[in-house]
């Protein structure tokens, strides 16, 4: 379990870079924004209030930066992320939990379908070598995965939504209805999720399909995929437990880099559809220079990010007995 | 000089490995065309783009090959105009990146122990941190970013890839014996790296070039999108944003929408067709196998 | 005299390239009897390990068989549909290739990689499995506990002997190696050979065996059959091979391994390089660097002719009747 701990070890660091990375790029920028965002405040909440948004953003004016520093963290730590602006006085992080569920649902399962997919599929397309799969998807796919994901969203949205009329334009729900837990509301959520789900499900499986058939192209020529033809093996099990299950390896670890791509597309897929997760919210609160829900919204898609990363380094571990066991 | 041999050499073996790889052919052919749409637009655009001069909400006709505005701009000379940008942003970024990669990463690769370890640290931490969300923060303090800083922005977040890619190739390079007889030969490290390392890794090098453009490509008109870059400016991004917000999709003007999308997804295409090509290049493997020539073989 | 299990007969492959097809092997036929063990010798590139692999039908683009027949136990391997063939796989011949590093799937445990073999032909229940398991793994010196170990906790010595564990598994008529010693030392490889040699007696199997280090299979081999360039050149028993080679070039290998007994006397090696396999020249390919070439050998191509036991493909042992 040492890799694990040690992996564990690494996104702590990355969390704190992030962390620092927050607190200084405001007081970076020219015509220091962190203090005039506290001078929109002065004058609208009480004294109290304003001395824990000033510790919450860790800005004070008697107080050395290192100090600032300690108590932003110590904050951010506790879960105390200031006051948001566009919705005062409504706190941070009450916002965001609004918009957690929705981009999990959205971005979560479009994302893990995609990679389930899409690794599937190059798999396939690299088992049947100059087969029909393998001669039309990578061209296809490496053009596609070129296409701007808002724009492939718009594509989408007048295509199926305004033109074939398939689907809902925007939001994540019917505006006039009342969240409920009842099919009625289920199904509308569903419906409305389906385009922007779209939308990211064929920008990012290009990625893992071409990855994954490279991978496969690979272990395919190894002697163990021979040796398995050799023991007379039935071609399904080679495909997946001989040669998907080694070429997949290299491709989890893709997965954690590339995850910072998918999740940019998925702001901008939110935007276009004004589907209300956290991309869209972020990209409103830019447009209210809504600074401190701007920064816990960036704080919270970079923890998902190293939470979804951790993740697939256990699933590593799972399948891949080397990082296991080290002797 | 002796130079010009050489030369020759890399520019037949160019030609060549565009004659075979059609991929490669297709990327270079569009790359090649807007080039030339970037140093000459005026040669290709009908109008002033900003001219706010005709009927505004006109669809697709022959005065306007893409309809026109609903500020009656010409869509068609905007987009031709707009081509510098996306072009010069994605070469711009693309060189800087591929400078800070290769430094970095070679750097980390050759030094080895505590100078490694500690770029590679920094390497991988920057390379989790997801960029977009930076750079959205970033730029919104910028306000109104001006095209160098969105420059500066996306070559500090786009290297951390291509830097860790280098370093494994040169990691794996750098053990091979003809490296060690270079160093017994008494070379000094800068001839080693530039003459021995560097050379074997440049179709890698070209393919991290292609890749950091694509990204710069798509980020910056993403940026551009939602408002964050100059909205003065002529781009495609920018028409983009002008377009959402005057709901084109929806009140019948679907070309201002779509017509800068494509022109963005024809770059990166170009940019990732030739990418890839060059991957191939690296790694023979991968080539097209023909279902003719498997039949032949009777696999 | 009891039916060969394997007769292989004018069998040709190609390697395709970007010039062209190359010829990899000529035109190879042998005969192999029941409890047979024959080596097959020669350097890189000579096609031995290209046989070995058309014969177990393994071989995979760009190589393919075009031509001639495998026949083992009366059923032509070449013309078997690929599920019929795949049924015929580990029962009647199992495979040892060279490094069992590469040849084990990294990522599964011994046990697993020694049950999927015994699921895919039978239906024994998962304790037969198991026991069955044991039995192999006993038959080589590993310990039980290893079932549960995965390819890299595993010496190499350990390892190349489960590959032969696994290879006897159902247990098969022939057992086809690859230069399975290549990647040990002198004195594993030398404990691996009468480990295969005491199962060979007490199982009866026959064996295939590849190598370009004839001092392996020396003390081992019933029969050896020298290639060169995709084609036999010489065929007789060990001994015979070893103590009268008739072919220059089964001459020049003999010269070129030193005797620990006996006289020390200068090594010699057999100059110039094997002939290029896409538009192999005319005539006997060892022609350009044989010390006894005739006019004829450079137009005329030897045909392999057998005496005896003994089986030569040269000009000069078996000149050409005139006219």
């Amino acid at each position: 379990m040492r890799f694990l701990v040690r992996r564990l070890g690494f996104l702590l660091v990355a969390l704190w870079a992030a962390l620092t990375v927050n607190f200084f790029i405001p007081r970076l920028m020219p015509g220091n924004p962190a203090e005039s965002m506290m001078a929109t405040f002065r004058g609208r909440i009480n004294p109290s209030a304003l001395n824990a948004l000033e510790a919450a953003f860790g800005i004070n004016k008697h107080q050395s930066l290192i100090s600032a520093y300690f108590q932003y963290v110590n904050n951010t730590l506790h879960g105390n992320l200031g006051i948001s602006i566009s919705y005062f006085p409504i706190p941070v992080s009450t916002m965001i939990m609004k918009a957690l569920p929705w981009s999990l649902g959205l971005v979560g399962v479009s994302t893990v379908l995609g990679f389930i997919l899409g690794t599937s599929l190059g798999a396939i397309a690299a088992w049947r070598r100059g087969g029909s799969l393998d001669s039309v998807l990578p061209p296809t796919f490496i053009v596609i995965s070129a296409f701007p994901y808002f724009w492939v969203g718009l594509l989408s949205i007048w295509l199926f939504a305004l033109t074939l009329k398939w689907f809902p334009i925007l939001g994540g729900y019917n505006e006039t209805a009342t969240p409920m837990w009842n099919w009625a509301f289920i199904g509308d959520v569903l419906q409305h999720a389906v385009l922007p789900a779209f939308t990211i499900l064929i920008t990012s499986i290009g990625g893992w399909i071409l990855t994954m058939r490279n991978n496969m192209i690979t272990v395919v020529a190894e002697d163990y995929v021979k040796m398995a033809r050799a023991k007379g093996l039935k071609p399904r099990r080679i495909l997946w437990q001989y040669a998907g299950r080694n070429a997949m390896l290299p491709n989890l670890t893709g997965f954690a880099m590339s995850l910072g791509f998918v999740i940019s597309g998925a702001i901008l897929v939110e935007y276009v559809f004004n589907y209300p997760g956290l991309g869209f919210m972020l990209l409103q609160a830019v447009q209210n220079e809504d600074y401190p829900l701007m920064q816990a919204l960036f704080l919270l898609i970079t923890v998902a990010v190293l939470l979804a990363i951790f993740v697939s380094d256990i699933v590593t571990a799972v399948l891949d007995p080397r990082t296991r066991i080290r002797s | 000089m002796s130079a010009i041999r050489p030369l020759g050499r890399v520019v037949r073996g160019a030609l060549t490995f565009l004659r075979r790889d059609k991929k490669a052919a297709a990327g270079s052919i569009i790359l090649f065309i807007l080039l030339v749409i970037t140093a000459f637009p005026s040669w290709f655009a009908p109008d002033d783009p900003a001219a706010e001069i005709y009927k505004p909400g006109v669809g697709l006709s022959l005065s306007h090959l893409l309809g026109t505005t609903s500020f009656g701009q010409d869509v068609f000379s905007q987009l031709i105009v707009g081509t510098r940008q996306s072009v010069l942003i994605a070469l711009i970024v693309g060189f800087f990146c591929t400078v800070l990669s290769v430094g970095i990463g070679i750097t980390a690769a050759y030094s080895g122990g505590l100078v490694d370890d500690t770029l590679s640290l920094f390497t991988d931490v920057v390379l989790v941190i997801p960029t977009f969300p930076l750079i959205i923060v970033i730029t919104a303090y910028l306000k109104n970013a001006s095209f160098w800083l969105i420059v500066f922005v996306l070559v500090v977040t786009g290297w951390s890839y291509g830097a860790r890619q280098l370093r494994v190739q040169a990691l794996s390079l750098r053990n091979r014996d003809y490296l060690l007889a270079a160093k017994a030969r008494g070379e000094s490290r800068w001839y080693v790296i530039a003459v021995e390392l560097i050379p074997p890794m440049t179709s890698l090098i070209v393919a991290n070039f292609l890749g950091a453009a694509l990204y710069a490509v798509l980020a910056a008109s993403a940026l551009q999108f939602v408002g964050l870059g100059n909205i003065n400016t002529e781009s495609w991004g920018t028409m983009l944003y002008w377009a959402q917000n005057n709901e084109a999709l929806a009140t019948g003007l679907p070309l201002w929408a779509l017509a800068p999308g494509i022109a963005i997804a024809v770059l990166g295409s170009a940019l990732a067709l030739l990418n890839y090509a060059f991957d191939e290049v690296s790694n023979p493997a991968l080539r097209p196998v023909s279902a003719k020539a498997l039949k032949k073989v009777g696999a | 005299m009891s039916e060969p299990i394997l007769q292989v007969r004018d069998l040709k492959v190609d390697y395709m390239t970007a010039s062209g097809p190359a010829q990899a092997v000529n035109g190879v036929s042998l005969d192999l009897a029941q409890g047979e063990f024959l080596a097959i010798v020669g350097e890189s590139g000579c096609g031995k390990s290209t046989l070995l692999f058309a014969i177990a039908q393994l071989l995979t683009y760009p190589a393919s068989i075009v031509g001639g027949s495998v026949i083992f136990k009366g059923v032509d391997l070449t013309s078997l549909t690929p599920e019929e063939l795949r049924r015929h796989r580990w029962r009647d011949i199992s495979v040892v290739m060279q490094s069992a590093m590469n040849a084990l799937n990294p990522t599964l445990t011994i046990g697993a990689q020694l049950a999927d073999a015994c699921r895919a032909h039978t239906d024994w229940s998962d304790k037969k499995i198991t026991q069955r398991s044991a039995e192999v793994l006993a038959m080589v010196s590993i310990d039980v506990v290893h079932l549960k170990s995965y390819p890299f906790q595993l010496s190499g010595g350990m390892r190349q002997r489960a590959m032969i564990a696994m290879a006897l598994l159902l247990e098969p008529k022939l057992v086809i190696m690859d230069e399975p010693t290549s990647a040990l030392d002198v004195v594993a490889q030398r404990s691996l050979m009468r480990q295969v040699e005491t199962l060979r007696h007490e199982l009866g199997f026959s064996v295939l065996f590849v190598t370009h280090d004839m001092s392996v299979v020396s003390h081992f081999s019933d029969r050896l059959a020298v290639m060169y360039a995709g084609e036999v050149v010489e065929l007789d028993t060990t001994r015979e091979v070893f103590d009268r080679p008739q072919h220059p070039y089964s001459q020049g290998l003999m010269d070129a391994f030193p005797s620990l007994l006996g006289e020390p006397r200068a090594l010699t090696g057999i100059a110039g390089t094997p002939p290029t396999l896409v538009n192999p020249p005319a005539g006997c390919l060892f022609a350009p660097r044989c010390s006894f070439a005739m006019d004829v050998c450079r137009t005329t191509k030897p045909e392999l002719i057998t005496k005896g036991t003994r089986a030569v493909r040269c000009h000069l042992v078996n000149p050409l009747k005139s006219a």
